[in-house]
C-alpha cells in the first residue's frame, strides 16, 4: 500500500470544496435544527436549487455569475415559504415528512426529461465557470504546499468558498447571541411557552428556515463551482449525511458544523483510498475493492446511530445542554 | 398539601359583582367577557360558555372536576385554540380570531398546567423571553450589539430584580431543567411577569409543586393582586381556592355551573354535585390499574375524562411516559 | 401468545443475528454466480461493431431485439440483463439500426418514429446507438382503455402500498417512531426472495420464507435497537434520526452484497393476459392484487377483533392510559414490529414484481410515499394509511396519463403538501387539544 498517496489524498480533503460545501449546509441545518428545532429532512433540495440556480441563471440566462449565486439565493427562499407555510403551523415530524418529500419532488424535476433543454435532465450542466474564472484574483499556475498544491482556479474555488463560510459562520454567531436567537432558542424547547410570551413564533421559524435554507443554497453553489451539477447527487442520502455531520461536530454550536464537515470528509476520504487499497492487498479476505469502498457508508450510518445514542451534544456541544428537546 | 399557618389571611376583595351571586353574573368592572362561547372535541362539548366575566383586580379561581373544560377554555380565552361559536374581549378589545401571540402583547398572559420552562436556556434567559418590545428580537437589528445592548441591560436588571422576589436570583446561571418542579412553576410565573402584564392566567400553579413552596407561590398570587394585576387560576386544591380566591367559578361539563365568592359557593350543592355526584363511588385504584377490578361504566367514563385531559400529551414521549407525573420528568433530566 | 421470558433477550438476539449474518453469507455465495452476464455480443470477429444500452427509467431491460442491417449485412441480438448489447459489423459504412418495439416490456415504446436510425461508422471503428424510450402510448389504445389500464395498476400499487403503509402507521402509532428505515425493511423483503430463489427455492416456498424472515426481522430490530432505545427513554426525534443512521446502514449493506445492479425474481415481467380492448394483466399482477387484498383485510380484522389488535389501537390512542390500564405495551410494540416487518417484507416483494425489479436504494423510493401516504391518510390510524395509500397509488398511476412518467411520483408528493394545508391531521385523523 501507498501510505504516502494515501495520506495526501486524506489530507487534501481538509479544505476540499465539498468539504466546505458540507460544512455551509451544515451551519444552515444547525441554524434550523440545533438552534430552532426545525426538523429539516430537505437540505438537498435547498442545494439543489443554489446550484442548479447558479449554473441555470449562467447558462440559460446568460447573468453574470454573481448574479447566478444571488438566483440560487432567491430559489432557496422561496423554497423555505413553500416548505413553511404550510407546515410550521403543525407538529414537528410533519416538516421532516414534507422537507423530505418537497426535497424529493426538486430533484425529479431537474432529473425529468420535461425540461431537458434547461436542466439537461439526468446528465446535469457544466460549462458555466467562465465567469467565476474570469473574475479569479489569483494568479496563474500551480502552487501551494504538500497535498494541498492547486491550480489558481482551485485556490479561488476554495478561498471564495472558505469566505463564504467565514461570513456564514460568523452571521449565525451573531445571531444566536442576540436576543432573536434567544428566541429561537426558546422555540426549539416550547413553542407554546414562547408564544405565551407574545413572541410571533410562527415568523421567527420562516426567518430560522429561511437563513439555513440560504447557507444550504450557498453549499450547493460551493459544490458546483468547481465541476458540474448532476441531479443524483441531491438525494436523500446528501441530507442524511449532512444530518451525521452536524450531530457530529455539535447540533447548536457555530463551529461543530465546520469540524464536523472536516472530520467527515477527512476519514471518508481515507477510508475510500484505504480500503480498496486494503481489499486488493489481501488484508481484507472475502472483499471485492468495490464492496470495501462501500463499506465506508456503512460506517457513516452506524456512527449516525451511535453519536445519536450516546454523544447526542456532538463534539464541540455542552454536556448539559442535550441538543434533543424531550418535548 | 397546601398550608397557610405561617401567614395572616389575605384580604379579600369584595363587592365586584352586580346583583346576585349566579352563573354569568355581570361584574363591576370586568377585564374579560365572554359570550357564547362553545368548543367541540369529536361530538363531545368541551367548552359550552353562555355567558361570563371575570372581575379586575381580583384573584378568581376556576375550578371543577376534570374534564370540566377548564384548561380548554383557558386555551380558547388566550388564542391557544379557536372556539366553534362566541365572541369574547379582553380590556374592551374584542379578541376572535387574534393569535396567541398577540393575545399576550396585550397584556394577557397565561402559564400552562405541565410547566413550560425553557429547559435548555438558563433561568436568566428564560426572564430575558418574557420581556416586550426587544430592539434585538428583530433579525435585521439583532446582529448589530449598540443597537439593543442598552435595552438588554435594562431587561436583565428588571429580571434580576423579579427573580430576586422570587429567590431564584442565586440559580440565575444555571439551565431551567435543573430546577425542580416547584421552581419551575416559580419561574414560570416570574417570567410571566417580565411583560408588566394586566391578567395574569394560571394552569394549575400548585401542581406537582413541594408543599415547601407552596407558601411563596401563594403569597406571589396574593402580591400580583396588589401590584394591581388580575389573576385568573384553575386550581384543584380547594383549601387555597378557599385561602386566597377572591371570586369562584365553577365549571362542569364545559358549563359554569355555579358562581360567587369562595365560602358560599363552597356550599353550593351544584357544587359538591359537579365534584362528588358523578364519581363518588369509583375507586380510583380501579382507574389507574393499579387494582385489579371490574371496570364498571363510571371508571369507562372517568377514563374518557381522564384521555381527553392527557390526550394533548399523545406521542409526546417516545412511549408511555408519564406526563402529567412532573417528579419523573425531573429524575430524567438530571 | 405467552410472554416467553425463558432465554435472556440478548443471548436470543445474538442467536438471531448470528442467523442474519450466515443467510447474507449464503446471499453473497449465490450473488457471485448470479452476476449479470457480459453483454450479449453477435460478429465479434470482425473489426467493428455497433453498441449501446437500452434502458428505461434508467432500469435496464433485458431481452430486446435489435437489428443491425445493411451493406449486404444483417444481424440481430437480444439485449443482457443489463440492457447491454453489441453487434459486430465486417465493413465502415452505414447501417440500419433498429430496435424491435414488440420486444418492448408492456407500456414502454421507443420514441415516435426513432425505433429504426440511420447510423455510420466512419472515423472510429465503433458507434453507440441509444434510443429514447417512454412511458407507452401507443396509438391503437384509446383513452378509456388507458385509463382503466392506468387504475388497474393504481390499485395494485396502492394496494401492495398500503402494505408497507400500515405496518409503518402502526409502529408510529405505537411508539411514536417516524422510522425512516422503514424502506429498508421493504427492500429486505425483496432481498431475501432473491436470495431464497437463488438458493434454487421453489416460489411457493420462497416467497412466504422471505416474508418470515422480514418479520423475524422486524423482531430482531425492535429487541436489539429500538426497546434498549425506549428503555433508555430516549426523545423520539433522537430515535427518529437513529432510525435514519439505521436506514443508511442497512441501505449499504444491501449495496455490499448484491452490488448496484438490478435483478429480477423468477416470473417478474410476464406477458398479461388481454382482459378486453387493450387492457392486459399479468397473472403475477392479480396474484399481487389478491394476496395484499387479502392480507389486508387480515391486519383490519385483527385490528378490530382480537385482543392484541385492539391493544394496539388503545396504546395508538393513549399509550400512558394504555400501559395504566394493565396492557403490556412492550410486548404489543414487540408484535407490531413483527407484523410491520412481515408486511413490509411482503410489499418488497410486491413492488419487486410490480416495479419490476430488485435495488438496493428501492426503497429509499417507496419510503417518501408509504410517509405520504400515512399523513394523507392521518398520521397513526391504520386504516388512514390504507386509504392514503390507495389514494396515492392510484394518483402515482393515473398521473402518467397526463405527465410525463419520470415525474409521476411528483404529482402524489405535491398533493400531500396540499393535502396538508387544507386538512393537516389527515383524511381520517383526529384534531388535537394543546394545552
Amino acid at each position: 500500500m501507498d501510505w504516502e498517496a494515501i495520506l495526501s489524498n486524506t489530507a487534501s480533503w481538509l479544505i476540499s470544496p465539498e468539504t466546505i460545501a458540507y460544512a455551509l449546509a451544515a451551519l444552515g441545518l444547525a441554524v434550523h435544527f440545533g438552534y430552532g428545532g426545525l426538523l429539516n429532512f430537505g437540505m438537498a433540495g435547498f442545494m439543489a436549487l443554489g446550484a442548479y440556480g447558479y449554473a441555470i441563471s449562467i447558462l440559460t440566462f446568460g447573468l453574470p455569475w454573481w448574479a447566478g449565486i444571488l438566483v440560487g439565493c432567491l430559489a432557496s427562499v422561496v423554497f423555505a415559504f413553500i416548505l413553511g407555510i404550510p407546515t410550521l403551523r403543525l407538529r414537528a415530524d410533519y416538516l421532516a415528512i414534507v422537507t423530505i418529500a418537497a426535497a424529493e419532488i426538486v430533484r425529479l424535476l431537474f432529473t425529468t426529461q420535461v425540461f431537458d433543454a434547461v436542466t439537461n435532465s439526468a446528465d446535469g450542466l457544466g460549462n458555466y465557470h467562465e465567469g467565476f474564472r474570469a473574475a479569479n484574483p489569483f494568479p496563474e499556475g500551480t502552487y501551494g504546499f504538500g497535498p494541498w498544491t492547486y491550480n489558481a482556479n482551485g485556490w479561488w474555488v476554495r478561498i471564495f468558498g472558505i469566505g463564504l463560510l467565514i461570513i456564514a459562520a460568523l452571521l449565525v454567531w451573531l445571531l444566536m447571541r442576540s436576543p432573536w436567537g434567544r428566541v429561537l432558542k426558546g422555540i426549539r424547547e416550547d413553542e407554546d411557552a414562547v408564544r405565551a410570551l407574545g413572541k410571533n413564533v410562527f415568523a421567527y421559524k420562516m426567518q430560522a428556515l429561511i437563513i439555513g435554507g440560504i447557507f444550504g443554497a450557498l453549499g450547493g453553489v460551493v459544490f458546483a463551482l468547481p465541476s458540474a451539477v448532476v441531479p443524483s447527487v441531491y438525494v436523500t442520502s446528501l441530507t442524511f449525511f449532512i444530518w451525521t455531520i452536524l450531530l457530529l461536530g455539535g447540533a447548536a454550536t457555530v463551529f461543530g458544523p465546520i469540524l464536523g464537515a472536516v472530520i467527515f470528509w477527512v476519514i471518508m476520504g481515507f477510508l475510500s483510498n484505504v480500503l480498496p487499497a486494503m481489499a486488493s492487498s489481501g488484508l481484507l479476505p472475502f472483499m471485492s475493492t468495490t464492496q470495501a469502498a462501500t463499506l465506508r457508508f456503512i460506517f457513516v450510518g452506524l456512527a449516525l446511530m451511535l453519536i445519536v445514542i450516546f454523544r447526542p451534544q456532538g463534539i464541540l456541544g455542552n454536556k448539559k445542554e442535550l441538543t434533543f428537546v424531550k418535548q | 398539601m397546601s398550608s397557610n399557618s405561617s401567614s395572616q389571611s389575605p384580604v379579600k376583595t369584595t363587592g365586584l359583582h352586580i346583583g346576585d351571586a349566579a352563573p354569568g353574573v355581570a361584574k363591576v368592572d370586568p377585564i374579560i367577557i365572554a359570550d357564547n362561547v362553545t368548543r367541540t372535541f369529536g361530538g363531545l362539548k368541551a367548552v359550552d360558555v353562555e355567558h361570563v366575566e371575570i372581575p379586575r383586580g381580583a384573584i378568581t379561581a376556576l375550578i371543577g372536576p376534570n374534564g370540566a373544560g377548564k384548561t380548554t377554555l383557558f386555551n380558547l380565552l388566550t388564542g391557544f385554540d379557536k372556539p366553534d361559536t362566541g365572541t369574547w374581549t379582553f380590556d374592551g378589545t374584542r379578541l376572535n380570531g387574534i393569535p396567541a401571540f398577540r393575545v399576550a402583547r396585550m397584556g394577557q398572559v397565561r402559564t400552562f398546567q405541565l410547566t413550560k420552562a425553557l429547559g435548555l436556556l438558563t433561568v436568566l434567559e428564560n426572564m430575558k423571553l418574557g420581556a416586550q418590545k426587544q430592539t434585538g428580537e428583530n433579525v435585521f437589528s439583532s446582529l448589530l450589539k449598540p443597537l439593543w445592548r442598552k435595552q438588554e441591560v435594562e431587561i436583565e436588571e428588571r429580571a434580576m430584580e423579579i427573580l430576586a422576589r422570587f429567590k431564584l436570583d442565586t440559580k440565575k446561571d444555571d439551565f431551567a431543567a435543573s430546577l425542580s418542579g416547584g421552581q419551575r412553576k416559580l419561574l414560570e410565573m416570574a417570567r410571566a411577569l417580565m411583560s408588566s402584564p394586566k391578567l395574569v392566567m394560571l394552569d394549575e400553579p400548585m401542581a406537582g409543586v413541594n408543599p415547601a413552596l407552596t407558601q411563596s407561590l401563594l403569597d406571589h398570587i396574593l402580591n400580583l393582586k396588589t401590584e394591581g394585576m388580575s389573576v385568573l387560576f384553575v386550581e384543584h386544591d380547594m383549601h387555597m381556592v378557599r385561602h386566597i380566591a377572591d371570586w369562584v367559578i365553577v365549571m362542569a361539563e364545559g358549563r359554569i355551573v355555579a358562581e360567587g365568592d369562595p365560602e358560599t359557593v363552597m356550599q353550593d350543592a351544584a357544587v359538591i354535585d359537579a365534584y362528588l355526584g358523578s364519581h363518588q363511588d369509583v375507586d380510583l385504584g380501579v382507574v389507574t390499574g393499579r387494582i385489579s377490578g371490574e371496570k364498571t361504566a363510571e371508571v369507562e367514563d372517568l377514563l374518557a375524562e381522564i384521555d381527553a385531559e392527557v390526550g394533548l400529551t399523545d406521542s409526546s414521549a417516545y412511549i408511555a411516559d408519564t406526563p402529567t407525573d412532573d417528579t419523573a420528568k425531573e429524575e430524567d433530566t438530571k | 401468545m405467552s410472554s416467553p421470558h425463558s432465554v435472556p433477550a440478548p443471548r436470543r438476539a445474538r442467536t438471531i443475528l448470528l442467523f442474519f449474518a450466515l443467510l447474507f453469507g449464503a446471499l453473497i455465495l449465490q450473488s457471485a454466480s448470479a452476476a449479470p452476464a457480459q453483454a450479449d455480443e453477435v460478429g465479434t470477429e470482425y473489426d467493428f461493431y455497433f453498441a449501446g444500452n437500452v434502458k428505461y427509467d434508467s432500469e435496464p431491460l433485458e431481452d430486446v431485439n435489435i437489428t443491425v442491417e445493411g451493406n449486404g449485412y444483417k444481424a440481430d441480438v437480444d439485449t443482457d440483463a443489463e440492457g447491454k448489447w453489441k453487434i459486430g459489423v465486417p465493413e465502415k459504412g452505414t447501417y440500419t439500426v433498429t430496435l424491435d418495439e414488440e420486444t418492448l416490456p408492456e407500456g414502454v415504446i421507443v420514441a415516435e418514429g426513432s425505433a429504426s436510425v440511420e447510423s455510420e461508422i466512419a472515423l472510429t471503428n465503433s458507434k453507440i446507438v441509444n434510443y429514447f424510450l417512454g412511458e407507452g402510448v401507443r396509438e391503437t389504445t384509446s383513452f378509456f382503455d388507458q385509463f382503466v389500464e392506468r387504475t388497474v395498476n393504481g390499485l395494485n400499487f396502492g394496494l401492495l402500498l398500503a402494505l408497507a403503509a400500515v405496518g409503518a402507521s402502526l409502529v408510529f402509532g405505537t411508539t411514536g417512531l417516524s422510522n425512516f428505515a422503514h424502506g429498508e425493511m421493504v427492500t429486505f423483503g425483496a432481498v431475501m426472495a432473491l436470495m431464497f430463489t437463488n438458493l434454487q427455492l421453489p416460489l411457493w416456498a420462497a416467497l412466504p420464507a422471505a416474508v418470515v424472515m422480514s418479520g423475524v426481522f422486524g423482531y430482531v430490530l425492535d429487541t436489539g435497537l429500538w426497546r434498549p432505545l425506549r428503555r433508555k427513554g430516549i426523545g423520539i426525534v433522537q430515535v427518529m434520526i437513529v432510525s435514519i443512521g439505521l436506514s443508511l446502514l442497512i441501505r449499504y449493506v444491501y449495496l455490499y452484497f448484491i452490488g448496484g445492479g438490478t435483478y429480477q425474481l423468477p416470473g417478474a415481467g410476464e406477458a398479461g393476459i388481454n382482459l378486453f380492448g387493450s387492457v392486459t394483466l399479468s397473472i403475477t399482477d392479480m396474484i399481487s392484487m389478491a394476496t395484499s387484498a387479502v392480507v389486508l383485510l387480515a391486519m383490519a380484522w385483527w385490528l378490530v377483533r382480537t385482543r392484541t389488535g385492539k391493544a394496539t389501537r388503545a396504546i395508538s390512542d393513549n399509550p400512558s392510559l394504555a400501559a395504566a390500564s394493565g396492557i403490556d405495551v412492550d410486548r404489543v410494540v414487540r408484535i407490531v414490529w413483527i407484523l410491520a416487518g412481515a408486511l413490509a417484507g411482503l410489499a418488497g416483494i410486491l413492488w419487486a414484481y410490480f416495479r419490476p425489479g430488485i435495488k438496493w436504494d428501492m426503497g429509499t423510493q417507496i419510503l417518501l410515499l408509504v410517509f405520504g401516504a400515512i399523513v394523507l391518510g392521518g398520521l397513526g390510524t391504520a386504516f388512514g394509511a390504507l386509504l392514503g395509500s390507495l389514494i396515492v397509488g392510484l394518483l402515482v398511476e393515473l398521473s402518467t396519463l397526463w405527465i410525463p412518467s419520470d415525474i409521476k411520483y411528483v404529482g402524489a408528493l405535491v398533493v400531500l403538501i396540499g393535502v396538508l394545508l387544507v386538512k393537516p391531521q389527515g383524511l381520517l385523523g383526529r384534531k388535537e387539544r394543546i394545552g
